[in-house]
């Protein structure tokens, strides 16, 4: 076993601090992660969970105010600490990101051709017309028609399904090993959310491209992940393959997450589920548990901090409830 | 007809047109052609479809926030022939919720002005009095009263909307639209909020006129639906209706791509969601052919009109197949 090949990409104890008000808030908390060939992982939580600043750091573009300690390993290569040269040689060619908002994401004065192609003439070297060919190619991948066309338009003649394709695309154009997509589908209407999920799906399909999701959003991630982290006040609470985290959830706030999801299979509720409360602010964190205040399951343990133990075969909870009380934690929310 | 049995509020024909500025001549774009809907007191009608389906014209238009023609009788009178006093007067009983709640509030009042200042507008009392109100109205949406001096920067996404919903529901409105309310709410207080709808539904007796992409959250808050494509009804139809038996392509079509939260049950297919093609011709014919798997030569010369198929009133020539 030793001699097997290092994680495509993997985090130790990944830690991005920010100063703020003279103290230092902390926007991920040691947060281990590991993500596989041809693996999709899907990273939930809500907003100040961490999980764009997750990606951020992957790529490292978090900013020269932030505090960044711990590892990160692109196959076995360390890039915490990295120079820009040997970071941005990465960057696009072998991780490439998928920004939530498409028209900020594009450049609004230059047309779809330049833009797409850039990338690979900046790291494949491609010459203008071989990158507008691969620039075609992929536009087509991502089922866009009249390509030709397409490539002279800009970004504000497009409707916002496309756009988000034409940033898969440029996502895609070095072929890379990992994509990070960040909330892809979140501003897009639910119609236009299914076909971009679809061609994601596809896309993984063909190309075998391993990725980290993340949404706010559990109900696009269950027929796109392999495995789900779930993120609360910078940290990962849980992680499971994605049928036992939705089977099983070892966190009473997965469990809380899966009950408030909107259902249209179910008979209609006298009340919506819900999490009393509110996100935490990541200025005033409890010093035990940081889910303890809205958490229904609370007993004396949460005063402290609950670290992510082992659940069963890849499934990890930070709760300090055990696998004994499986069912409970299900069961939490009415 | 005794007054009693006429609606709350009767819509007909509403038609709203935007100017795009073109190469030589401004060209007009219609926005939403030729809706019609009665809703009673204490009802709630539910106006769902995606981006330019009109919906968010519809509810500016009915408060006169942009201009438009056709009716809006609003207790039986025509809230597009009203002047500048009697529409102001009868902004009273009519209240919005917007999707964006930081850029719906004031940065520069605090939480207790911003509640209270619809009354200063609308029925003058002691200071005193006033913020006795305020503060009942906070405990309503379920905020304490140590909010009362923050500002808008100071709340929470969360909170923000029950502000802005404090401050809509101040005056007793008959009737409040929402346009998106919950859309931009994180998952725990997406249906926080909901709850609360219903609740200040069921309390105050409020007549609700919500706008969603969102077609679960509708179907928990909202008796009728109405679905809306490119500025034109598709289909109305009860809640049951609607959802037990969709009878217009575009109305299964968004049923079918709303995600199922499961990872046992895969997704549909979704080979019924075509794409728009440019130059499309929507001057006749069905808007909806173009993406419509059951659209034929019928769907391109005639125009469907609104009719009743089952429990529903569907736009489409192929409903009843």
């Amino acid at each position: 076993m030793s001699a097997s090949p290092p994680m495509l990409l993997q985090a130790r104890s990944l830690t991005v601090g920010y100063q703020s008000a003279g103290r230092e808030l902390l926007a991920l908390d040691a947060v281990d992660l590991d993500l596989a060939e041809h693996e999709c992982l899907g990273v939930v939580g809500e907003s100040g969970s961490g999980k764009s600043q997750l990606l951020l750091a992957l790529l490292g573009l978090s900013g020269g105010a932030a505090r960044i300690a711990g590892s990160i390993r692109y196959r076995g290569e360390e890039l915490v600490g990295a120079g820009t040269e040997r970071l941005a040689a990465l960057r696009g060619r072998r991780i490439a990101m998928v920004f939530q908002h498409a028209l900020s994401a594009l450049n609004p004065h230059l047309n779809l051709g330049t833009q797409l192609m850039e990338g690979a003439r900046y790291h494949l070297h491609l010459g203008r017309r071989a990158a507008r060919a691969r620039a075609s190619e992929l536009l087509a991948t991502v089922q866009i028609s009249d390509v030709a066309r397409r490539l002279r338009q800009y970004p504000h003649e497009l409707s916002g399904g496309m756009r988000q394709r034409v940033l898969i695309a440029m996502a895609l154009m070095c072929d890379p090993e990992v994509l990070l997509l960040d909330e892809p589908t979140t501003a897009l209407d639910v119609t236009v959310q299914a076909q971009v999920l679809q061609l994601l799906r596809t896309l993984r399909e063909r190309t075998g491209v391993a990725s980290i999701f993340v949404t706010h959003d559990l109900a696009a991630l269950a027929p796109m992940a392999d495995r789900i982290a779930v993120m609360y006040a910078g940290r990962i609470v849980e992680q499971a393959p994605v049928r036992d985290l939705y089977a099983m959830p070892g966190h009473p706030y997965t469990a809380g997450l899966l009950r408030s999801l909107p259902r249209l299979d179910t008979p209609i509720p006298e009340r919506l589920p819900a999490i009393p409360g509110q996100p935490p602010d990541l200025a005033a964190l409890p010093t035990g548990c940081a889910f303890a205040p809205r958490c229904p399951l609370v007993f004396e343990p949460c005063a402290e901090r609950p670290a992510l133990r082992e659940r069963g075969t890849a499934h990890q909870a930070a709760c300090h409830l055990d696998g004994a009380a499986a069912r409970k934690i299900r069961e939490a929310w009415p | 007809m005794s007054l009693a049995a006429a609606p709350l509020l009767e819509v007909r024909d509403l038609e709203v047109r935007y100017w795009e500025a073109g190469v030589w001549a401004k060209r007009a774009f219609t926005a939403v052609e030729g809706v019609s809907f009665k809703l009673g007191a204490g009802e709630s009608l539910g106006l769902v479809g995606e981006s330019g389906s009109g919906k968010t014209s519809i509810a500016r238009a009915l408060l006169r926030l942009i201009p438009s023609s056709g009716q809006v009788l609003f207790q039986g009178r025509d809230l597009l022939a009203l002047d500048a006093r009697e529409l102001r007067a009868a902004r009273e009983h009519l209240q919005i919720v917007f999707q964006d709640p930081l850029a719906a509030l004031d940065p520069r009042m605090t939480v207790a002005e911003l509640v209270g200042e619809p009354l200063l507008e609308f029925r003058p009392a002691s200071q005193r009095e006033r913020q006795e109100q305020v503060a009942r109205m906070l405990e309503l949406v379920g905020l304490g009263d140590e909010l009362l001096g923050r500002f808008p920067h100071q709340l929470s996404g969360g909170q923000a909307q029950r502000v802005g919903l404090a401050r809509a529901l101040i005056l007793r409105p008959q009737l409040l639209i929402c346009d998106e309310p919950v859309a931009s709410l994180d998952v725990s207080i997406k249906s926080q909020i909901s709850n609360l709808l219903r609740d200040m539904r069921e309390q105050l007796h409020l007549a609700l006129l919500f706008i969603a992409h969102d077609l679960a959250t509708v179907r928990f808050l909202c008796d009728r639906v109405m679905v809306l494509y490119l500025g034109q009804v598709m289909e109305t139809a009860t809640r049951t209706a609607l959802y037990g038996a969709p009878r217009h392509p575009y109305t299964r079509a968004l049923l079918a791509a709303n995600p199922v939260p499961d990872p046992d049950i895969p997704q549909a297919a979704l080979a019924a969601i075509g794409e728009m093609p440019t130059g499309a011709d929507l001057s006749r014919g069905c808007v909806y052919r173009y993406r419509c798997p059951l659209a034929v030569e019928r769907c391109a010369q005639e125009t469907p009109v609104l009719r009743p198929v089952g429990q529903s009133l569907v736009a489409c020539h192929r409903a009843d197949e």
